[in-house]
């Protein structure tokens, strides 16, 4: 009796239940990876002591004191020491997230986008649009990354909006390359020949049937390049290419006070750890992602 | 193996012009006059045509572009407007110390990457797994900027034992392998290999753990092969593979010095290449540039060469 209108149920919504069965599985098969549910409680604690930075932060990032200058760890008020202009570094350290992830995390999503329809349209047209498309890539793909970056911000002049510009383009080839990979042997399956036989345009089946099947591949390799992103952002900051100062950002940050590690070394190395915290607990995640949702890339 | 390698030779000409025209354009697409930092701001107009045109800067692009890959190819990259010395003498003495620091950097991350790739691999899901992916980890996490930083105040700040910047002793520019220089090199070298070693650990672990999970790894324990013949065969199979990823890092490397260079001040293409950005030196920035990609490009021709002699079954595909 109690069997009957359950069963029911389902099946009247059965591509529901589908859908939400496997992402039930990938959230429960992450959830049970210890090591994976720390990092990203480490990053939401990153990400959200940025985002709060005005109300935690126990300074004023940009206001120092020439009285004050590198305070080592541990100052009464200043507990992770002040910087070499006498600006309270567990402030700047807080305020520095804002900077460091957004330089970080946006390459990657502007070239998630740009990189997907690149790749899908190459894999699902075909012929002469991959041909141009795809060799295209292998131009860009030819230069070693970092050059690539290091040149067109070279080229570009220093500033936030170059230095993501200039990742935007670093990170399109690989991701281009993996969704006309995954796109190709998608528009080969049977069910993509059997939406066509029912009437489907090519817009319809490269949103539903096409991009069904490869956002979730090209999203977890995505995933996996914000770590480089967030280095080499950092890093593009750091030879000056990047923020300006007196902005707080940790490559910035690192660059200024590289002049400092004979005086305070510990408090000169810290930027870079937050760098390496962020950067670690992306690619850790990243890896508990992949498994998580058996991608293989 | 003949008609491969010249079908591969004729694809990989379309992709190095491609390359210099990215290059070429990079710099052109650059704001700006790119006189500005030799001349003085009360040049008279009639000085700046007469730079212009001894630069070759009067002329329209395609024109300038043509010209600078025909001068290219026979080994002049034209003249820095900094220093006015020719850039090709510059960016191939800069080459030189990055090689040397990149080749070193690579042996030791290779060989050390290597071995971990292979323990974790071989003995997957145990202590040893978990320790050498857990470096292997750190080695692809870590900024490396950051950790040259670190080793300079380990070693330079805190022990003094191996000084922080300069690639010998006195700021003298000529190489010996002694000891007094090679302490130089050491932590550069150190920072460098970092990157690879982890990737070559990563990768060396997947396919280890690929190879020893397929069937004939069991045919051949089957038939009574000692641990150490199935050894030699999964160390036959992943060969290629694990040669192709080496050969792209050493790449990365050379390309990607300048982070390194700059921390340590060493006078390689990196450090070059952060002189010609900020004097705003377009022709050396164009011909560090290109030198660094082309040597790219060849490098991957010959990793995909190299590994199809290996491997002839790649071929195919």
């Amino acid at each position: 009796m109690t069997a009957a209108p359950a069963a029911n149920a389902q099946t009247q919504t059965a591509p529901a239940t589908a859908s939400r069965g496997y992402w039930a599985g990938v959230g429960r098969r992450l959830v049970r990876n210890r090591l994976a549910m720390v990092c990203l409680a480490i990053l939401v604690l990153i990400v959200l002591a940025a985002i709060f930075a005005p109300y935690i932060a126990p300074h004023d990032p940009y206001r120092g004191s020439m009285i004050r200058r590198l305070r080592p760890i541990g100052t009464d008020g200043y507990p992770l020491g002040t910087d070499e202009l006498g600006r309270d570094m567990l402030t700047r350290l807080i305020y520095g997230g804002r900077l460091s992830l957004f330089i970080g995390i946006v390459p990657v999503l502007n070239a998630f986008v740009i990189g997907t329809a690149l790749g899908v349209v190459a894999g699902f047209v075909g012929g002469k649009v991959n041909m141009a498309i795809m060799r295209t890539i292998d131009v860009f793909y030819a230069f070693p990354s970092v050059l690539l970056a290091i040149a067109i911000s070279g080229a570009l002049g220093a500033g936030i909006f170059n230095s993501i510009i200039s990742l935007t383009v670093v990170f399109i080839p690989p991701i281009a390359r993996v969704a006309e990979s995954v796109t190709t042997q998608v528009r080969n399956l049977d069910f993509v020949d059997a939406a066509r036989a029912s009437g489907a345009g090519s817009f319809t089946i490269i949103r539903v049937h096409v991009l069904g099947n490869v956002m979730g591949p090209v999203f977890v390799y995505a995933t996996s390049l914000v770590s480089v992103s967030m280095i080499l952002a950092a890093g593009l900051s750091f030879l000056g290419l990047g923020v300006k100062p007196p902005e707080p950002e940790w490559g910035l940050m690192l660059n200024t006070l590289r002049t400092a590690i004979y005086s305070q070394p510990y408090v000169a190395a810290l930027p870079g750890a937050m760098i390496f915290a962020v950067s670690i607990c992306f690619n850790l995640f990243s890896d508990a992602l992949r498994s998580a949702m058996d991608v293989k890339v | 193996m003949f008609q491969y390698l010249i079908k591969r030779l004729i694809y990989a000409v379309p992709i190095a012009l491609g390359v210099s025209l990215v290059c070429f354009l990079m710099v052109h697409i650059a704001p700006g006059d790119p006189l500005v930092s030799v001349l003085p701001p009360d040049a008279s107009l009639d000085l700046q045509n007469q730079l212009r045109e001894a630069y070759g800067f009067d002329k329209p692009l395609p024109m300038q572009f043509l010209l600078w890959v025909w001068r290219a190819l026979g080994g002049d990259l034209g003249y820095s407007i900094a220093t006015g010395r020719p850039v090709a003498a510059e960016v191939w003495r800069a080459f030189g110390n990055t090689f040397m620091l990149a080749v070193l950097a690579a042996m030791f991350g290779f060989v050390v990457g290597g071995i971990f790739g292979f323990v974790a691999g071989y003995w997957r899901d145990t202590w040893i797994d978990r320790v050498a992916s857990g470096l292997s980890v750190v080695g692809v996490s870590v900024p490396h900027y950051w950790m040259g930083m670190v080793l300079v105040i380990v070693f330079s700040v805190q022990l003094n034992w191996l000084p922080a910047t300069g690639a010998g002793p006195g700021g003298s520019a000529d190489w010996v392998w002694d000891w007094e220089h090679v302490k130089y090199l050491i932590m550069p070298a150190l920072t460098m290999s970092v990157i690879p070693l982890g990737i070559v650990a990563r990768s060396v672990r997947a396919l280890v753990a690929d190879i020893l999970s397929q069937e004939f790894v069991d045919a051949l324990r089957a038939k009574g092969l000692t641990d150490a013949g199935v050894l030699l065969h999964v160390v036959k199979n992943a060969a290629p593979t694990a040669l192709a990823v080496m050969g792209l890092q050493l790449g990365y490397l050379l390309g990607g010095s300048i982070l390194i260079e700059t921390v340590f001040a060493w006078p390689g293409t990196g450090f070059l290449l952060g002189n010609a950005i900020f004097q705003r030196d377009l022709p050396l920035l164009q011909g560090t540039i290109l030198v660094l990609a082309m040597f790219f490009v060849s490098l991957n021709l010959l990793v995909d060469i190299v590994q199809t002699w290996l491997d002839p079954r790649i071929k195919r595909a």
